[in-house]
């Protein structure tokens, strides 16, 4: 087809001008490049009459040809973040008449990106620079050897990150340079959105829709995204179209570790005010905490700021000391609440953070809090100034711990209060710290969030490995009730890993109870401080390995749930070398081989 | 006897055991509990061991889902008590790393280490053998840690009891294999079965066996509360032969009319050379005649009482092939240790430093750990762990003796107590001991100081009253030898008894059960006050409360019983 064929010889003149601004724009444009152009145009027209061309004339999307190239917007990341940013994506699309599909890239085969013609990447940044799971194969793919040529492909990246770590948005900026290098063209500049880029990057998706149909005149799309953090993860609501809700009242507030223990994690159970709460094994729930009042306090007492004080946030007017008990976020830093703060300060450390690599600014908020860089900066600011500069208080998310056929009514979560110490002064985390403070009887709301990426198989006689240290054995505790209750007959196993055997093994009653009933079949542990050597779940896997190859190879599943910097990323290591070893298979097979369990969905991660 | 009734569960235990290995190994090596494998709870002990766990974290633990706090008791033996100062260092780390750091010094002069986890259980007991002691057989149904008395003041004769203690204990140790194939990395055995143990057979004895040379007129090792007792007899300097005791025991339980407390009977008296051979005579009729249906009857007292003493002596003469002679009269003076300074008969100076139960600990005042660590370094003394929870510091020369004081004053060691304190023994009790039922060693401190309250009230001076407390009836401490007794009947409550006598030759009676501690101290206010009333030129108060008549001379194990289940009747 040549662009002769689009266009008419009886032109009016306002047509004439159109054409020669569209071949101005089609120029040098492939095939595959006019094709997607015409499926663009008509989707344009599709969005009915009310829009007209230049000309005042209907277009007629029965010209149309039949292959509609379509704006395909592949997301990943491990909270709910870059789904919230593509769902986004793609409301705005469809409201601009757009063709646009949604795919999460753990369902979407890499080799298919060839037959792309139009990609809006929605992809965050983990960990030390690390794609998430569900990217991973696709990343692999087009830094590898074998990467395909992508001439066809137009793009645009939305990375999402968080500057305070060193490797900001590198996932992003991968692909960005990446797809161009393989020749893909890039539609718009890549946004790089922070934690907090609420305002930053609204409109972002607006200006790369702009790019994709330019002449629209978009609605700026809000997106709000709560903040993350590898301590305590938190992210939006999974499902953008109903919030499921529930009012929780604590029934227990039981701490899990020995009285010796060098950590407090807590067993909390909640009653549930609904039965509409249907969660599943592997979903996790966002809780919404409010700051300490001693931290309140503390942040008064160091500004010198009137509690009573009535500020603005957004539209309402509050006081002070409900602002920053309940609205705004004190326990975790961002660079731009400390960009703001070292512009009303010269103290040496806070700009040095700013102007080092992201690694000095990682060890600046590392045990930092807010009123730690209000004191030490001596930021001079107004308590208005200051709500307007601080972030919005985020939900944290917690993998629930129960199975509602194991405690119909009932959700239980696993808490490890952070108990981090600042100068002498206890720094606790909001959420965890919150969640420990809640006496029985307390309520608070929780909200759904579903992880549909993270559940049992669903024959109940599938084997199931599941390596959980920390309270990261939380989700598996509700995956063996729940396999229990249902009377599943598949193995399972059990890799945990905790500090030590005595203080801090989490549900160690429970477990050994599983094991004498049948309804865990192998549990190995791994305690770090037990032995002068440090032993962790990735050494007993390895140790295990001929054992796991053969779950495996009888077609176990796998999941991993908790830390994502270091734990997730030696379990993968060892998981591959298992394999590899196992079957004799070279490295890179035995990567593939992993990449296709979890393509099967037998590979889930839930870590953070 | 019960020879056809069924064996015990424990007896079933031994039997599958493969002498003592069961599957201790392998509940070693289980990560997944502190504990191990519950029958091998009951072969641990033949090893030296106890598996306990925290009770005072008991429940707190239920709650938090975690298992009970298991850790391990890991006895010690230390024939005759006698310690070297390398070997002290030797605990003194072991107990500082492996154990709770505290070192406690038993009733039987052994070792105990508190609170060793399972991972260390190995470490500690292969470390305790690089000290060249060892644990084997520290507990179980075996002959326990052979004692002897701590300071003749004739040193020859203490040599040679020592020596005879010291024979006794390796002629009756268990030959199993066992003990080195888990601890010591030791080669495993091919099968060899019975031949293993030539002595104790294939199920060990029915029950524990307790043995201890005395030297009069001390009777520091309580010689009457022994399975089998050698009381020397000695002249010029030298041990002829031995008045043999038999079948002594504490033991008991509370509202069981078949158990009780006993003094062991006078076999007669044998010449020194003979010794070995009647041991063994004694411990393998006890192995073939023990009841091994009913562990609350197998111990050798019942044995003996129902044989028959004569026809337990007659056994035993068969066997040994020796014939009693009557045995020798011999005067004794007290089972109480000699504290303080003390010059033998070689000019050889020796010191009995009092420790307050038997709990070697560094606290505010009192550096016991630190200060004995350095006269350990320092080799001032021999170690010498006494049969009341004591520590003679012996063979100090005459040198270093200012030195070795200026050290124990330097630590807080030699601070002056009163007598009650020095005589009193307790238990270890709460919170490690499985068994008990109230609290014993945490107590009494508590305990003696309101008793000297009473003793100053009614102006009793600095009156040697023996106090013996335990926190349940299997008589650790001794109790039933006490003067004054308390024993655990549930928290905060104590059986009292009275009537025991400082040479240890008496046994106590039951005078009120069920106690709270202002029901105890009530009690014995009104003693106290009729003992400064109406006894006579130094009486002793056990000795003032029967003839007052305010219990009767208890005379045999079986008028224990009758007393104890008149009170719990009326």
């Amino acid at each position: 087809m040549s662009t002769a064929v689009l266009l008419d010889t009886a032109l009016t003149a306002p047509r004439r001008d159109l054409r020669s601004r569209l071949e101005q724009a089609l120029d040098g444009c492939s095939e595959e490049d006019l094709i997607w152009a015409s499926g663009f145009l008509a989707g344009l027209s599709a969005r009915g009459q009310r829009r007209q061309t230049e000309a005042g004339a209907p277009a007629r999307a029965a010209e149309a040809p039949r292959t509609v190239p379509t704006l395909t917007i592949l997301y990943a990341s491990q909270t709910g973040n870059g789904k919230g940013v593509a769902q986004r994506a793609l409301d705005a699309a469809t409201a601009q008449g757009i063709a646009a599909r949604l795919v999460n890239l753990a369902d979407f085969n890499p080799r298919q990106v060839k037959q792309e013609r139009a990609v809006l990447l929605v992809v965050s940044t983990h960990g030390d620079g690390d794609p998430p799971d569900d990217a991973l194969a696709l990343h692999r793919l087009l830094h590898g050897a074998q990467a395909p040529r992508l001439e066809r492909l137009s793009f645009a990246v939305i990375a999402l990150g968080d500057s305070s770590y060193p490797h900001f948005c590198k996932t992003g900026r991968d692909f960005d340079a990446r797809l161009e290098a393989l020749g893909a063209k890039r539609l718009a500049p890549r946004v790089d959105c922070d934690l907090d880029f609420h305002t930053a990057a609204d409109g972002a998706v607006a200006q790369l829709l702009a790019a994709v149909a330019p002449g629209e005149a978009a609605a700026p799309a809000r997106i709000t995204l709560v903040e993350r953090t590898p301590r305590e993860a938190a992210s939006e609501a999974a499902d953008p179209v109903r919030e499921i809700l529930a009012t929780a009242s604590v029934l227990t507030n039981q701490r899990l570790s020995g009285r010796h223990s060098t950590k407090d994690v807590r067993h909390l159970e909640f009653g549930l005010d609904t039965g509409e709460f249907a969660y599943e094994p592997g979903d996790s729930v966002l809780v919404t905490a409010t700051n300490a009042p001693a931290l309140v306090d503390e942040l008064l007492a160091t500004t010198g700021w009137s509690a009573t004080e009535t500020v603005r946030l957004g539209e309402t007017s509050l006081t002070l000391r409900e602002a920053l008990g309940s609205r705004l976020e004190l326990t975790l830093l961002a660079r731009p609440t400390l960009a703001a703060l070292a512009a009303r300060s010269d103290h040496g450390p806070l700009h040095d953070a700013l102007a080092g690599d992201g690694e000095a600014l990682q060890s600046y908020v590392r045990e930092r809090q807010l009123v730690d860089v209000l004191r030490e900066s001596g930021a001079r600011l107004t308590a208005q100034e200051f709500v307007a500069l601080a972030r919005p208080l985020g939900q944290r998310a917690y993998s629930i711990a129960s199975s509602r056929l194991a405690a119909p009514g009932e959700l239980h979560l696993t808490v490890a209060v952070v108990d981090g110490r600042y100068d002498g002064r206890p720094r606790p985390g909001c959420a965890s710290g919150f969640l420990a403070a809640r006496a029985v009887g307390e309520e608070l709301q929780l909200k759904l969030e579903r992880n549909p990426a993270f559940r049992l198989p669903r024959e109940d006689d599938a084997p199931i490995v599941m390596i959980g240290p920390g309270t990261g054995v939380a989700p598996f505790r509700a995956f063996i009730e729940e396999r229990t209750a249902r009377g599943a007959r598949g193995r399972s196993w059990l890799f945990f890993g905790e500090r030590t055997q005595r203080e801090d093994f989490l549900y160690q009653l429970e477990w050994q109870r599983h094991l004498r009933q049948g309804s865990l079949t192998r549990l190995d542990v791994a305690f770090s401080r037990d032995t002068a050597h440090k032993h962790y779940v990735q050494d007993r896997l390895r140790e295990r390995a001929q054992d796991v190859y053969a779950w495996l190879e009888e077609g176990a599943y796998i999941y991993v749930c908790g830390d994502a910097q270091r734990m997730a990323k030696d379990v993968h290591q060892a998981l591959i070398d298992l394999i590899a070893r196992s079957s004799g298979r070279e490295a890179a097979a035995a990567e593939d081989h992993l990449f296709e369990l979890k393509r099967q969905g037998r590979y889930q991660r839930d870590v953070y | 006897m019960s020879e056809h009734a069924t064996p015990s569960a424990v007896e079933g235990i031994k039997a599958r055991s493969r002498q003592l290995r069961g599957t201790i190994l392998e509940g070693l090596a289980d990560p997944l509990t502190g504990a191990i494998g519950e029958d091998d709870t009951q072969l641990i002990k033949f090893h030296g061991s106890y598996q306990q766990d925290d009770r005072d974290l008991r429940n707190e633990r239920r709650e938090q889902r975690l298992e009970p706090a298991y850790q391990f008791m890991v006895r010690a033996r230390v024939p005759g008590g006698i310690c070297t100062p390398a070997q002290w260092l030797a605990f003194d780390e072991i107990a500082r790393t492996y154990a709770n750091g505290t070192l406690r010094l038993t009733t039987r002069q052994a070792f105990q280490l508190h609170g060793v986890l399972k991972r260390n259980l190995k470490p500690t007991i292969a470390a305790i053998n690089r000290s060249l002691l060892d644990t084997l057989a520290a507990c179980g149904d075996v002959n326990r840690n052979a004692m002897c008395a701590v300071l003749p003041f004739e040193r020859n004769v203490h040599a040679q009891a020592i020596d005879l203690t010291r024979r006794l204990s390796a002629h009756l140790l268990p030959r199993t294999g066992a003990y080195h194939e888990i601890w010591l990395d030791g080669a495993k055995l091919v099968d060899t079965q019975q031949d293993e143990e030539p002595i104790y057979g294939r199920v060990y004895l029915p029950r524990k066996f307790k043995l201890a040379v005395a030297v009069p007129p001390d009777n520091d090792v309580d010689a009457w509360s022994q399975d089998l007792a050698f009381v020397a007899v000695a002249a010029y300097g030298h041990i002829a032969g031995y008045n043999v005791l038999a079948g002594g025991g504490m033991g008991m339980t509370h509202g069981d009319p078949a158990t009780w407390p006993r003094l062991a009977d006078t076999l007669g008296y044998i010449p020194a050379e003979a010794a070995i051979a009647v041991a063994e005579a004694v411990l393998t009729t006890q192995r073939d005649r023990g009841d091994r249906s009913n562990r609350k009857h197998a111990r050798l007292k019942y044995t003996i009482e129902d044989m028959g003493l004569d026809a337990f002596r007659a056994e035993v003469e068969r066997r040994a092939k020796i014939a009693f002679a009557p045995a020798r009269e011999v005067a004794i003076r007290d089972n109480a240790d000699p504290l303080g300074w003390r010059t033998d008969d070689a000019g050889v100076h020796h010191y009995g430093l009092y420790v307050p139960s038997g709990r070697v600990v560094d606290a505010p005042e009192w550096r016991a750990l630190s200060g004995l660590r350095e006269i350990a370094r320092r080799e001032l003394a021999e170690f010498r762990l006494t049969a009341n929870q004591n520590l003679m510091l012996a063979e100090v020369a005459a040198a270093r003796r200012e030195e070795l004081a200026a050290l124990l004053a330097e630590y807080g060691l030699s601070a002056p107590v009163s007598r009650v304190r020095q005589l009193a023994l307790a238990c270890v009790g709460l919170p490690t001991c499985g068994l008990a039922m109230a609290e014993s060693e945490r107590y009494a401190p508590h305990f003696l100081a309101a008793v000297e309250a009473l003793i100053a009230k009614h102006a009793l001076g600095d009156a040697p009253i023996g106090i013996r407390i335990t926190g349940c009836p299997n008589g650790c401490a001794r109790p039933y030898l006490g003067e004054i007794a308390l024993v655990g009947k549930a928290p905060g409550r104590y059986n009292l008894y009275v009537g025991g006598a400082p040479d240890g030759r008496q046994l106590t009676a039951p005078l009120r059960d069920n106690l709270t501690e202002a029901e105890i101290l009530e009690a014995l206010d009104a003693l106290f006050a009729r003992y400064a009333a109406e006894r006579s030129d130094g009486e002793a108060f056990g000795a003032f409360v029967r003839r007052a008549g305010i219990v009767p001379a208890i005379a045999s194990g079986r008028e224990f019983a009758a007393a104890a289940a008149r009170l719990s009747a009326g």
